[in-house]
């Protein structure tokens, strides 16, 4: 009989969970368990009010035990250790049983058999806990620098926060020039200003700063080392290519996006007077008195939107930005001469928040907008005159009659498309998305953390974000930083490998296949046996299974946990729950 | 008991994954993200690192009544060690050797390399080997070692 006091919570998760998984079922399979004292099914587990029910709970009935059955570890092991950690539970008594992303959400087809795998999930759980032992963190001292790749808006705004924070920088740029995207962009909403003269205060102050170390022509060759100390090296390529050695306790990635680039053909592309976005931006702020392409002047201009985006098969996220980027030049196009034509014909249009104004103020100003049905997009040809261009299309909102604008120019809005950085992708191990680019732990949550220990992501490497928000992202890599690295330690599992002298014999083959050098001889009562260093071990378990006398066991990972855990998922699922009631 | 009672898809086998906390185990965890479908008879126990899997783990899961094992290993993203990969081979061959002294066939330990964004290779890995354990002879029977 165990004498350990377990409590288990089992999550619905909204319905994420309880929409497949019958979870008072699982409550009922579980509550007998060995050392259970404790089991109850939660809307969300990770609500205040349900943490603040743990708390108490585990304060008034003793627990010495937590298991929490929700989503994955990767969202929530931090959460219910701060639960376990704050109701003065050892937080290394905790185990997270992952019953969303490894049960519910994958066998949404066979509902029955998600609920009987989560009741072995949740009792391999329970084995976890039955065999956990108080643990104490271990510290490391961190290094009080933060890389920063990439100096667009994002990475030049970060570098100045985490140097005001008081965290040495090393801002790497791969251009010869710092500033992005959007040094190259004019006036911008919602006060004008131009990209270029925020990006030029921006770098104003950086050279303020003599923290930051500013390398240009600069790209990342190689990544070692552990959170909090991190060891880089920089490829620079200049004429004469050099390299350097950087120690950092964090990362911050802020490369940003590329363009989606149509093909020839689409949607007329190739033909003269048929521009992207990026083109059509650059030909507004290079203008002033009039509007003019190839010396002409242009009288109507024709939007496409969605182009690239959207589109199944294809980039099938909604770029986001442009509808914003598009109402905003039209505008600037209204403003240089009053006279020009727009007509936009759009899908829908997603100007949300305070761009709503923007779309407003563009309608005001003349432009006129047409939605055109999602499987008939308009189409592009040049006019037999060999001069203009001729867009047909079909406006939905009146009565979806085919309609041909004659057009000198053709604007093809096209989105942000992630960038082809497989080298550095590759050395930083960063997780990628569907769309293909860089994957946070949780978009609300850890919205800039990845699931590499201190490597951050910020700005449109993301996916498609405006400068405002590029920013916000930048400076919540700032806190994130500060909050890793300020405290100059920082707390590591102290989930590493320990020796039993009493088994071992010494016999050195755990010695030779260590690559950190974590293990020694020791003599104990006279006899030569093996201790582990916990601060030099890195708690991958190499060392187990070659120990010829069993004595080695990896914390967190013991054999007594995880043979338990293989005995619990292996039992019949439904053996318990249908036992007549007594 | 070798085979649990399927649900959806009748009697299918039960397939024990390890899996690693940084690589491998978000690869899964993405599968499940993407609504990708595979048999609910496929559990995971997560481990730091696929070297660290001890041959006995896998022999004792055969023996408890697991039809497979797969080692779902960090391949050459393995951020603890560079020959991660010939280290978790030398283990799964070990339980391989261990297992046939037993009168299971080998087959019954599959390993593979899994990316953190490896979805779709981790279904597919899943349905296969499903499919190949399906086509063995029940453990226990005393027929498969033949």
């Amino acid at each position: 009989m165990s004498e350990r006091r377990i409590g288990v919570y089992i999550c619905h998760c909204g319905g994420n969970i309880s929409d497949y998984v019958d979870v008072a079922k699982v409550r009922d399979a579980i509550k007998d368990e060995p050392g259970v004292v404790h089991a109850e099914t939660t809307l969300f587990a990770c609500s205040d009010g349900t943490q603040q029910d743990m708390i108490q709970r585990i304060r008034d009935e003793k627990l010495d035990g937590l298991v929490v059955a929700s989503c994955s570890p990767k969202l929530h092991l931090f959460t219910f250790r701060g639960v376990s950690k704050r109701a003065g539970l050892n937080p290394f008594q905790y185990s997270q049983v992952n019953i969303r992303e490894q049960d519910s959400w994958a066998h949404g087809d066979d509902h029955a058999g998600a609920t009987e795998k989560a009741i072995g999930l949740v009792k391999a759980g329970i084995a976890r806990t039955q065999w956990s032992v108080p643990l104490e963190p271990i510290s490391v001292k961190t290094t009080p620098k933060t890389l920063v790749i990439g100096a667009g808006i994002a990475g030049l705004r970060a570098a100045i926060g985490l140097a005001d924070i008081g965290l040495g920088v090393y801002l790497v740029e791969r251009e010869k020039e710092l500033g992005g995207w959007v040094a190259r962009f004019g006036a911008m909403y919602p006060n004008r200003s131009s990209g270029r003269e925020l990006i030029d205060r921006l770098v104003a102050e950086v050279k303020k700063r003599p923290e930051i170390v500013v390398l240009t022509n600069a790209e990342l060759a190689s990544k070692s080392g552990s959170f909090g100390n991190y060891v880089t090296e920089i490829r620079i390529n200049n004429d004469i290519p050099d390299s350097l050695r950087l120690e950092v306790g964090s990362i911050v990635v802020a490369t940003g996006f590329d363009t989606y680039r149509p093909e020839i053909g689409e949607y007329g592309y190739g033909i003269d007077g048929v521009l992207t976005l990026p083109e059509f931006k650059e030909l507004v702020d290079h203008s002033t008195g009039s509007l003019t392409y190839h010396g002409k002047p242009v009288r109507t201009v024709a939007y496409i939107y969605c182009v690239g985006n959207r589109q199944p098969g294809g980039n099938e996220y909604c770029s986001r930005y442009c509808c914003a980027a598009t109402v905003h030049a039209s505008i600037e196009v209204d403003r240089i001469d009053q006279n020009v034509h727009q007509y936009h014909l759009y899908r829908d249009i997603r100007t949300y928040g305070k761009f709503e104004l923007m779309y407003e103020e563009s309608r005001k100003r003349g432009s006129v907008y047409m939605k055109f049905p999602d499987g008939t997009p308009p189409s592009v040809a040049k006019a037999p005159d060999g001069r203009t261009l001729l867009v047909t299309t079909r406006d939905t909102l009146t009565g979806g009659e085919e309609l041909t604008i004659p057009a000198d120019l053709v604007v093809l809005v096209t989105g942000m498309v992630p960038r082809d950085n497989e080298e550095l992708t590759t050395i930083l191990k960063l997780p990628v998305g569907s769309d293909g680019f860089y994957n946070e732990i949780h978009p609300k949550l850890r919205p800039v953390e990845t699931v590499v220990d201190g490597v951050m992501i910020a700005g449109a490497c993301q996916g498609p974000k405006n400068s405002t928000e590029s920013v916000a992202s930048g400076l919540t890599a700032v806190t994130q930083s500060g909050a890793m690295l300020m405290k100059g330690v920082a707390e590591l599992d102290p989930l590493v490998a320990t020796v039993d002298p009493e088994r071992c014999t010494w016999c050195g083959a755990c010695q030779e296949v260590c690559p950190y050098a974590a293990i020694d001889k020791i003599t104990v009562d006279g006899r030569e046996v093996a201790t582990i260093s916990a601060a030099t071990c890195k708690g991958c378990g190499g060392c187990t299974s070659y120990c010829p006398d069993h004595a080695i066991d990896l914390l967190g990972s013991t054999t007594s946990q995880i043979e338990s855990m293989i005995d619990s998922l292996a039992e019949d699922p439904l053996e318990r729950v249908e036992e007549p009631v007594a | 008991m070798t085979n649990r009672a399927g649900t959806g898809g009748g009697s299918l086998p039960r397939i024990l994954v390890f899996s690693t906390n940084n690589i491998s185990d978000p690869g899964i965890d993405l599968a499940g993200s993407r609504h990708l479908h595979y048999p609910a008879t496929v559990s995971t126990i997560t481990v730091p690192c696929s070297s660290g899997i001890q041959p006995a783990w896998i022999v004792h899961a055969i023996e408890s009544g697991f039809d497979g094992v797969f080692i779902a290993t960090d391949g050459d993203e393995c951020a603890y060690l560079p020959d991660c990969n010939e280290r978790s081979a030398r283990i799964a061959a070990e339980a391989q050797e261990q297992l046939r002294s037993l009168g299971y066939p080998a087959q019954r330990v599959r390993m593979a390399a899994l990316c953190s964004v490896c979805a779709e290779p981790f279904v597919n890995h899943m349905r296969e080997f499903s499919q190949m354990l399906a086509a063995l002879a029940p453990t226990g029977t005393g027929e498969e070692a033949a």
